[in-house]
């Protein structure tokens, strides 16, 4: 009985286990089937590299390189105002901050973590967009930069919770060795800790990347979401997933234009998944 | 253990009732961004007067109306667009038979801030300003600075409206877009926000959406003709040349409940709401 009993739970533990990827394969797989389907109205590389995105026009036009350029620029951008201050928070949280403000921080940084985005998309749109507007004298605040911005506050709490953890766990007599050849706090961290942290470093970077490529409603609300290849970042981009999102709605079920959502569906899980195993390659090369 | 199992049974059995007993007097209706605060205030002083009844109205566009009806999960689709060919197509082949009722008439305004000294456009010049030939507000006789573009999304029946009978002037074969450069905002209301706060924006939406924040511009079929503002009376009239018909449409004809509601809409209290909300009634 007993045995019985040990071995049902096993098995129902292993099927959770198996359901997470399952369940990723299920999605890629409709996903892929939804998606291909675009191809036989429009060539693969017309699709990728056209320049003009006009969906329910009689032909459509499914060129979705502004799109692209839109969520890389965007990212690109968060991606520069994220990282140095989410690896100089971590290392002052991992390395010089007092136990007390050690904590407050922490707890700032969770709760950054737990703002919705359409909150932070909102505040963005009162706030943010008009600043960007008067300080750059654009005829518009809603571009680009105003969305990196916010993306940057998402990416944010992901950077720093992780790479605090791989300064954290960096073992302890690199630090005291260190000193004890005389350097200095901030050359031990330098010139010892970033370099020892500097897989996870780079696997953190790399997640808050990938959050940032896939958010959705924030962008959508400041960046004007306009499908023009994007010059500078003070222009108005469109992203892939907003483009999803705005059109979803109206696309006929079975038209070109439906299968062609899920087609950017698909080239925005290959970028992410990208992104994904990259994070993972630098995590394991810590481990090791 | 048992007695618990026995309890979350009872509930769900009685919860499953309510649902059943609910659905048989009620309603959805969803569709057009346009026509939701209409679809609301109709809902409201409908439910007033049939207690008993319920009304579920939701926005979400003409687009997503139309798929709702088709995929059955709609009672009403409200439409500020006709429905497309292919979409009956699609609707016939599960069964669904679109059935069209006029039920308002709306005109679409072309709004600019208060700052800016334009106030009248022809349509050529409208048409030229959407599409990006015109880029320059001096160009139409305004400032010397970029003209900014807003637009709703292509969910939007107003998008779909504009873009036939302004940019492409209602000819099949007509190639012109919006220009790229356009911004494409969820909402007629991010629309009236951004031309209120940006004095070199142009947009356009229901005539519902004016308020002092944002001025309407004159519009003239050509330059010979008059200038004409957006007003009820004028749509009426048939003098403000961008104005557009405002659809219910139901599956087949209407029956029981249905009809109950879409003949309340078209009837003297019905009509008299549409007024109240800034479209113009048809039935009079």
């Amino acid at each position: 009985m007993r045995k019985l009993k040990e071995f049902i739970i096993e098995k129902l533990i292993l099927i959770c286990g198996i359901a997470s990827i399952f369940f990723v394969a299920l999605i890629f797989l409709f996903l892929l089937r939804e998606g291909l389907a675009v191809f036989k109205t429009v060539g693969p590389f017309k699709f990728l590299m056209g320049k003009s995105w006009y969906p329910i026009s009689e032909p459509p036009q499914l060129g979705i390189l502004p799109l692209i350029l839109g969520s890389l620029l965007v990212t690109l951008g968060a991606a520069i105002i994220s990282i140095p201050i989410g690896v100089g928070c971590a290392i002052y949280i991992a390395e010089i901050a007092p136990a007390k403000i050690k904590e407050i921080l922490k707890a700032g940084i969770e709760l950054l973590a737990a703002i919705p985005s359409v909150v932070l998309g909102f505040i963005g749109m009162v706030t943010l967009v008009p600043l960007v507007k008067s300080l750059f004298h654009l005829p518009t605040g809603l571009t680009a930069l105003s969305g990196s911005i916010m993306l940057a506050f998402m990416a944010m709490p992901t950077i720093v919770s992780i790479a605090e953890d791989a300064l954290y766990s960096i073992p302890k007599n690199y630090k005291e060795g260190a000193f004890a050849l005389g350097a200095t706090h901030w050359q031990t961290i330098w010139r010892v800790m970033l370099p020892a942290a500097s897989s996870g470093i780079v696997a953190a970077v790399m997640l808050g990347i990938g959050r940032v490529i896939g958010e959705t409603m924030a962008v959508m609300m400041i960046t004007g979401n306009a499908a023009v290849i994007p010059h500078s970042i003070l222009a108005p981009v469109r992203t892939l997933t907003a483009t999803i999102a705005a059109e979803m709605g109206e696309a006929v079920v079975g038209s070109e234009h439906y299968f062609a959502l899920f087609a950017i569906g698909i080239v925005l899980f290959i970028i992410s998944f990208m992104i994904n195993v990259t994070a993972d390659i630098f995590l394991h090369k810590r481990q090791s | 253990m048992l007695k618990k199992i026995w309890l979350v049974l009872i509930m769900l059995a009685l919860s499953t009732s309510v649902f059943a007993a609910s659905g048989k007097n009620s309603i959805q209706v969803k569709g057009s961004d346009t026509m939701v605060n209409l679809g609301q205030a109709w809902a409201e002083k409908y439910m007033e007067k049939n207690p008993g009844d319920f009304v579920a109205v939701t926005g979400g566009g003409s687009g997503t109306g139309f798929s709702s009806l088709i995929s059955n999960t709609c009672d009403i689709a409200m439409a500020s667009r006709s429905i497309k060919e292919k979409e009956i197509t699609l609707a016939n082949q599960k069964g669904i038979k679109p059935n069209e009722i006029k039920v308002a008439m709306d005109g679409l305004a072309v709004v600019v801030n208060p700052a800016n000294p334009i106030g009248k456009l022809t349509i050529d010049q409208l048409a030229g300003i959407f599409t990006g030939r015109i880029s320059n507000w001096k160009e139409v006789g305004g400032k010397d600075e970029k003209i900014v573009i807003l637009s709703r999304e292509v969910n939007s029946g107003t998008h779909v409206y504009f873009k036939e009978h302004v940019l492409r002037k209602l000819d099949p074969n007509s190639k012109e877009e919006f220009a790229p450069s356009a911004l494409m905002l969820s909402s007629s209301q991010a629309i009236a926000d951004e031309v209120a706060g940006n004095p070199v924006a142009i947009g356009y939406y229901g005539m519902g959406y004016i308020s002092p924040k944002q001025k309407p511009v004159a519009v003239a079929k050509d330059e010979k003709s008059e200038y004409v503002i957006p007003t009820i009376e004028n749509v009426i009239n048939g003098t403000y040349p961008i104005s557009r018909p405002l659809f219910l449409y139901t599956n087949g004809v209407p029956e029981g409940l249905v009809k109950k509601f879409v003949d309340f809409t078209l009837s003297r209290e019905g009509q008299d709401i549409v007024l109240a909300t800034d479209f113009v009634p048809v039935n009079r």
